[in-house]
Parts: C-alpha cells; structure tokens; sequence
C-alpha cells in the first residue's frame, strides 16, 4: 500500500510526468530496473525523499522524481516502474521504455538485484540498446553476501562496457561511487558499451535497414533498436514513433518497402515474426548468462533453504489459510489493545484543552456563535477526529509495514490466486486489497500492476468493498461500545479482534462475490495469465519502519482528516444552528432521510452523517456525534463510555450499531477515491458503478438484517 | 523434443529442462523474458493452498505460475530436487 503523499489524495489523480528542471544544465537521469530490488531505496538515498518502499513487485506504479545533488551538479532521478523487460508488454513497460527512448534523459541507471543478477542483466542488455549513457548499479550487496554470493563488479564492467556499481542502499553504501559513475558517463567518453550479436540472419537484416533509418530518422533514435522494433513489428510504438519522427514516418513508401523486404529475407530463412521475437530474446538471455558467467559465483546452494521453509508455513495447503487469517486477527488484537488507552488519554488531553479554550473565550467576552463555531464546532470534530482515529493508525499502519517489508504481500496473492480464479479475475487483485486496506484511493492506483484491462476493472471496482484506515477506527470505536463492553480484559480484546476480522472477511467475502458476479455479467471474460515474482524474505528495518509509516503514513492521513475534518465541523455546527421555524436544518435533514435510514436499521441522522462524510469517511463518527449533540442534551463527550450513552439516548441498540457497521463496510467510497477512480478508468460511466455496487451491497445488507431483526423480535 | 511434457505435471521437489513454449502472444514473452529459454532449468517448490498456482525457482529467483499457463511450458529430463542448477 503505496501511501504517501504523492499516492495519495489529490496527487494520486495526477500522476503525469513533466520533468522539472530547474536549471538548463541539470540532467536528467532514469531510474530502471527489474520490479522488487530496492529502485524507491536508491531513489530515496539519492535523491533524500521518502518515496513508500514495499517489498512487493510493482510497487511503484507511476514516476517519481526527485532532484541528486553532487559535487558536479544538479541531476533530476526520475524513478521508472519496475519492469522485466522494455518490450511493452504492460503499462509500466511502456511507460518505463517512453521515458528512456523519447524521453532524452542523460543517462540512465539499471538497478540490479546482486542475488539474482542474470535475469536483472536481460532488462540491462535492453537498456543498453536504447541509451549508451547507462550504469548498473548492483543493490542489495549485503544480502547477496549473506546468501555467499560473490559478484565481480570490475568484471562485468568489462562485459558490459558501461560502469557497474555495488550498492547496499538500505545502508547509504555505494552511493559516492554511484554519483560518479553518473557524472562519468555523461562528460568523460567511456569504453564501447557491448553491442549485442544477434544470429547472422538478423543481423544481416539489420545492417541493410540501418542506412535508411538513420536517414529517415534524422538520428534521434538509436538506429539499431529502431531496426529490431521495425523488424518485429512492435505496433505499440507507433504511436510514439509519430510523436517524435513525426507521423509520414510511418508510412515512408521508402521505410515500409524496406521492412518488408527484409522480413521476406528473413522469412525466406525460416524466420517470422513469431520466431524473431523468440531469437531476440533468445540472444539477450543467452548474452546475460555469458556475461555473469565466472563474474557471478554462488558458493552456497543452499542459501535459499530459509525461504522455503517459511513458503511451507506460509503458503502451504494446511497451514496457508490458518497463517494468513491468525496474522490478520493478531495485527487487529494488537491495534485494539493497543489503541484502547492512548485514545482515551488524547481524549482526556483534548477535551481539557476544549475546557481552558471555552475560559479563554468567556474572559474574552467572545460572542457566543463565535464560540460555538470555533470551539464546539472546529476544535470538538478535530478533537474526534484525532483521539479517535490517531491511536488504532499509528499501530496498525507500522504492523502492515512489517508484513509488507517481510515479503508477506505476494505470498498473499499466491494464496488468494485460485479463489479469485474461479471469480475469473486475477491474483494480483489480492495485493489492491491489501493497499485498500490503507487507502482506496491508493488501492485503485494500485489495480495498474494488473496487466489485463478487464480484470483491472474488476479489481478497480470493487476495491472498495475492504474498509479503508478512514473506516477501521468507526468499526473498532463501533464494536467496543455495543459488543465487547468497555472494561477492557484480554478476552474483550481477543473478542473484539475476532469481531473485526470477522467484518473484514465480510468484506473480503463481497470482493470475491461481486467480482464472480461482474465477470459473468458485464466484465465477462476467461482470466488471463498470471506470473507473480514472489521475493526473498527479507528481515524488516523495523526502527525506519516506524518512523517511516508513522511520518509517512500516519500523520499524512491524519493530516488529510484533519483538512477535511476541520471545515466540515464547521458547516454542521452551523447546519446544526441555524434554525428557521425552530427546527435546525440539520434536523430537517434527517427527518428527511428518517423514513430510508428505518428501513436500513439506521435512523435519519447516520445516514446523514454518511452522507456529508463524502469527502473523508473519517468524519462520518463526528457528525453522527455533532448532530445528537446539537439537538439539546448538551454532555461532556470525553469517553467512549459517554459515547455510548449518548447513541443509547438516541434509540441505539446494537441491531443499529450493526447495521451502521454493515453501511460503514458497504457504502459509496469517499470523494477522493471516487477521482481516482474516474481518472484511471477515464469513464464516469465505471464510476457512477464503482459507487452504485458498494451502495446496493450496503443498502440490502442492512435491510435484510434489520427484517431479519424485527420478524424475530430481537 | 520427442519425450516433453508440461511443467504442470512436474511435482514440488522436482526439477526439469525447458525445452519449448506452446504459449504464444504477451504471456510468451513475458516467458521468455523472466528467462524460460530452451535448456532453462526450472524447479517446482510447491503449489498454493487452492492447488494452483504454483511456484517455481526460476534462474534464482521465485515465480507463481497457474496451471493453464505452465501447461504450455515444455520440459524433460524430469529429476529430483535442483541438482542441475547451475
């Protein structure tokens, strides 16, 4: 779950790339390489910005750049998608390739994986072939030497004919000679980067095309990849190729007469088009093996043995789902218990702030609707907002972040793969449920690691139906007034954790059913392939995994709330207070949506409360607590035991505390959400649906529960 | 080429040799790109709690195929454990 501040909120509707210059002399550097080898942790050590690292593929869906400092200048990193290939085959492909080939940047930066370099070396070889200004940077050297495997930088280096570099970024290690490799590549003429020999037949094809195209192409593109591309005939390119050798290239009678003869030529010697793709590949496959040949040496085979003992407890058939749901149950018992009391001291802390402003006001001979806006309006909704949603965030976001840097992410996917099969959708979508889980906005973004559109759309539309950290505080708040008591215990808590998995299931348990019902109805269609890399595990950074999901995380979505928490506290109390014909206007509202909200088990003013928590769904709580406030008994709110009196007060029993849970669970997504959604399905059409389907959900959930109820009295 | 079978019917502990691909289009070349050329030695480490997908080792590192697609992926000389990785 990719949230920061650049994922998240308005910035996760806008991931355009326009590289920023600053200067005309800064340059511009690419960051590629293959998904999961530390890219965001180079990144962030160059460039000192806290791009989110996860250690799952595909993390990083859309460009981040950020500005390198170094003794000989400005450089601007542009932080690529992890790809295993340049040949486009998916979005991040494309994009990742788009940028190094017509993008002009200076140079670009491979980084590699040391414990895994030959296959990382094939995207290096592709590189190669696009820029000759390239250095690979060889990530993760302390790993690769605690799994005793020895790489020889100068080597490869040799090979290649670009620099190599050897890095440990996690530690900062490398980074000085990562820097002036850059600053090599792009002053000092270097050693003949390899050029990569293709059998004689394509290279004879090659060499009678390449006059021509570099001609054509004014030697704006490197001519030998523009032959291999013309040969294979990559129609993903045109597009490009139109915008930058301008759209007569493309149909030149001279270039077209010539790929064509050279394809018979080729043909004439048993090669299509199919077999020509394999024979490239093939080659740089077959190059990277050579290259890392005596310059890679593993001298333990058995360094891998840790991680498949942990896959046999992980993801085996027996233990697979037990481990997965015992994780869930403990992260939520942890959150809980661990929430419980600082809630109520930051509870206690506000609301004795809330007392010394009300002072300060009356000494001031404030007027009482400046009071009463600024202080019982503004400061209690924060107030809420904080004491409430702070605590369970700045618990749960650090426990997901341990599982997400351990590598537990994939195994996820790699266990829900075959249930989301049958849904005829893909296992990937299991990782845009766990981003949900932090953010849905963040989430939907993160559907783009899917590479078929369709089974995107699946993921995308029905991302919302996990609840968001907007959510979870509404849900555990909701489950400690009316189900556990609040006197605290150890089987409360284990009760409560298990309660709240329980609804998370729920949710879970809807994402499979509405996905199965979407691909036999409008999405239909057979699923597609699926590879997932599942990574090494890999032992968490757990004290930069607290400060970074806690500075990160935590108080980025805290701040958000706050932003919107603020405001929105001030309109109610004014709705709440402005009371022509005696009723305020918050009132007639939900007088008005009483006679709905009945029959879903909910009473005018919870529906109300959703209904203005479109912006955040973290204000939801808040407002159903401001409107019971404002229609008379004026209480001092400063526990959840009060909380608890004042919904009792007004008609709850716990039939209703489930039915607000269930709404809570199944409702539209928040406004945020609902742009990205729009953005990255281009069409107001999926997200009129995307609100629609989690709404229906919602709305005959809780009408069935609450029939349900009252057929039998309870 | 006379004695291939899919790698699907390659167990968890078994390893084999890629000696072709059936699959064709995108999935064919994201094959070929994660390094399944013909003599790649490819490891099957277990499959997931549903029965599919599986996991393969796959020139050191670990990939989650299904079933449907890893047909597609011939291989021989069938043996036991990694012992022709190299």
């Amino acid at each position: 779950m990719g949230l920061t501040k650049s994922s998240t909120g308005l910035g996760a509707a806008d991931p355009g790339l326009v590289i920023q210059r600053r200067w005309a002399g800064d340059r511009v550097f690419a960051l590629a390489g293959n998904p999961n080898v530390g890219k965001s942790t180079v990144f962030n050590a160059l460039t000192g910005m806290d791009q989110h690292t996860g250690n799952w593929p595909g993390k990083t869906v859309a460009c981040a750049q950020g500005c390198c400092l170094t003794p000989a200048g400005v450089y601007i990193m542009v932080d690529l998608p992890g790809t295993y290939s340049l040949m486009a085959h998916s979005t991040e492909e494309e994009i990742a390739r788009n940028f190094i080939c017509f993008g002009h940047p200076d140079g670009v930066v491979v980084v590699c994986d040391a414990t895994c370099l030959e296959r990382n070396l094939n995207l290096v070889l592709q590189t190669m072939e696009m820029s000759p200004n390239v250095v690979v940077c060889v990530n993760l050297m302390d790993e690769a030497e605690r799994k005793h495997i020895k790489v020889d930088l100068e080597l490869l280096s040799q090979r290649l004919g670009v620099p190599v570099v050897g890095t440990t970024a996690r530690e900062g290690e490398g980074l000085g000679r990562l820097k002036a490799a850059m600053e090599q590549v792009c002053t000092r003429g270097q050693r003949e980067p390899l050029t990569i020999p293709y059998p004689q037949p394509i290279e004879d094809a090659i060499s009678t095309l390449e006059p021509l195209l570099v001609e054509k192409s004014g030697g704006k593109l490197p001519s030998r990849w523009l032959a291999l591309r013309m040969l294979e005939g990559d129609r993903s390119l045109n597009g490009e190729l139109a915008g930058c050798l301008g759209p007569e290239f493309l149909t030149d009678p001279e270039v077209l007469a010539a790929v064509e003869e050279a394809r018979a030529e080729l043909a004439g010697q048993g090669i299509d088009r199919g077999r020509f793709q394999d024979l490239v590949v093939e080659t740089l496959v077959g190059r990277a093996e050579r290259v890392c040949r005596g310059a890679v040496v593993c001298q333990d085979r058995r360094y891998a043995d840790r991680d498949r003992k942990l896959d046999r407890l992980l993801t085996s058939r027996r233990t697979g789902y037990p481990v997965m749901l015992l994780l869930l149950a403990c992260v939520f018992w942890l959150t809980i218990t661990g929430a419980n009391y600082p809630s109520q001291l930051l509870a206690d802390g506000l609301f004795w702030v809330q007392d010394r402003l009300t002072q300060l006001f009356v000494w001031l001979h404030a007027p009482d609707w400046l009071h009463g806006a600024l202080v019982l309006g503004v400061y209690r909704v924060l107030a809420w907002v904080v004491s409430v949603m702070l605590p369970p965030m700045a618990i749960f976001f650090p426990l997901f972040t341990l599982l997400e840097d351990a590598g537990y992410l994939p195994r996820v996917a790699y266990n829900l793969d075959k249930p989301f099969q049958r849904c005829r959708a893909c296992g990937k979508q299991a990782l845009c449920m766990c981003m949900g889980f932090g953010c849905n906005a963040a989430g939907v973004i993160g559907c783009r690691i899917i590479d078929s559109p369709r089974e995107r759309l699946l993921a995308i539309l029905t991302n919302s139906f996990v609840p968001c950290n907007g959510r979870f505080p509404t849900l555990i708040a909701l489950i400690a007034m009316f189900f556990v008591g609040t006197a605290g215990g150890l089987g409360a808590s284990i009760w409560s954790a298990l309660l709240l998995t329980g609804m998370i299931l729920l949710g879970v348990g809807a994402t499979f059913a509405v996905t199965g019902i979407l691909s036999r109805t409008v999405l239909k269609g057979v699923p597609s392939s699926f590879t997932l890399e599942m990574p090494p595990y890999r032992r968490p950074q757990i004290g930069r995994v607290l400060v970074r999901s806690i500075f990160d995380r935590t108080l980025f979505v805290l701040g958000r709330a706050v932003v919107v928490a603020a405001p929105a506290g001030l309109v109610i109390w004014v709705l709440a207070n402005l009371s022509p014909g005696g009723i305020s206007l918050l009132q007639r509202c939900a007088d008005f949506l009483d006679p709905l909200a009945g029959l879903m088990g909910l009473d005018g003013v919870i529906l109300l409360g959703f209904i203005l928590g479109l912006p955040a769904n973290e204000i939801v709580l808040p407002i159903i607590i401001m409107t019971y406030l404002a229609q008379g008994s004026i209480l001092e709110l400063d526990s959840i035991h009060q909380m608890r009196e004042l919904f009792l007060a007004n008609g709850w029993t716990w039939a209703t505390a489930v039915s607000t849970m269930l709404f809570s669970l199944f409702h539209w997504p928040c406004a945020t959400t609902l742009l990205t959604i729009r953005k990255e399905t281009g069409s107001w059409k999926w997200t009129a649906l995307s609100a629609a389907l989690p709404t229906a959900a919602g709305v005959v959930l809780c009408m069935l529960f609450t029939g349900v109820v009252r057929l039998f009295g309870m | 080429m006379s004695d291939y079978i899919g790698l699907d019917a390659v167990q968890p502990g078994w390893g084999a040799q890629v000696c072709g691909l059936r699959s064709t289009g995108r999935m064919r070349r994201r094959l070929l790109d994660i390094g399944l050329v013909e003599g790649t030695w490819v490891e099957c480490l277990g499959r997931s709690p549903g029965g599919d997908p599986s996991a393969y080792r796959i020139r050191g590192a670990v990939f989650a195929i299904r079933r449907e697609d890893s047909a597609d992926i011939l291989v021989r000389n069938v043996r036991k454990g990694g012992a022709a990785w190299a």
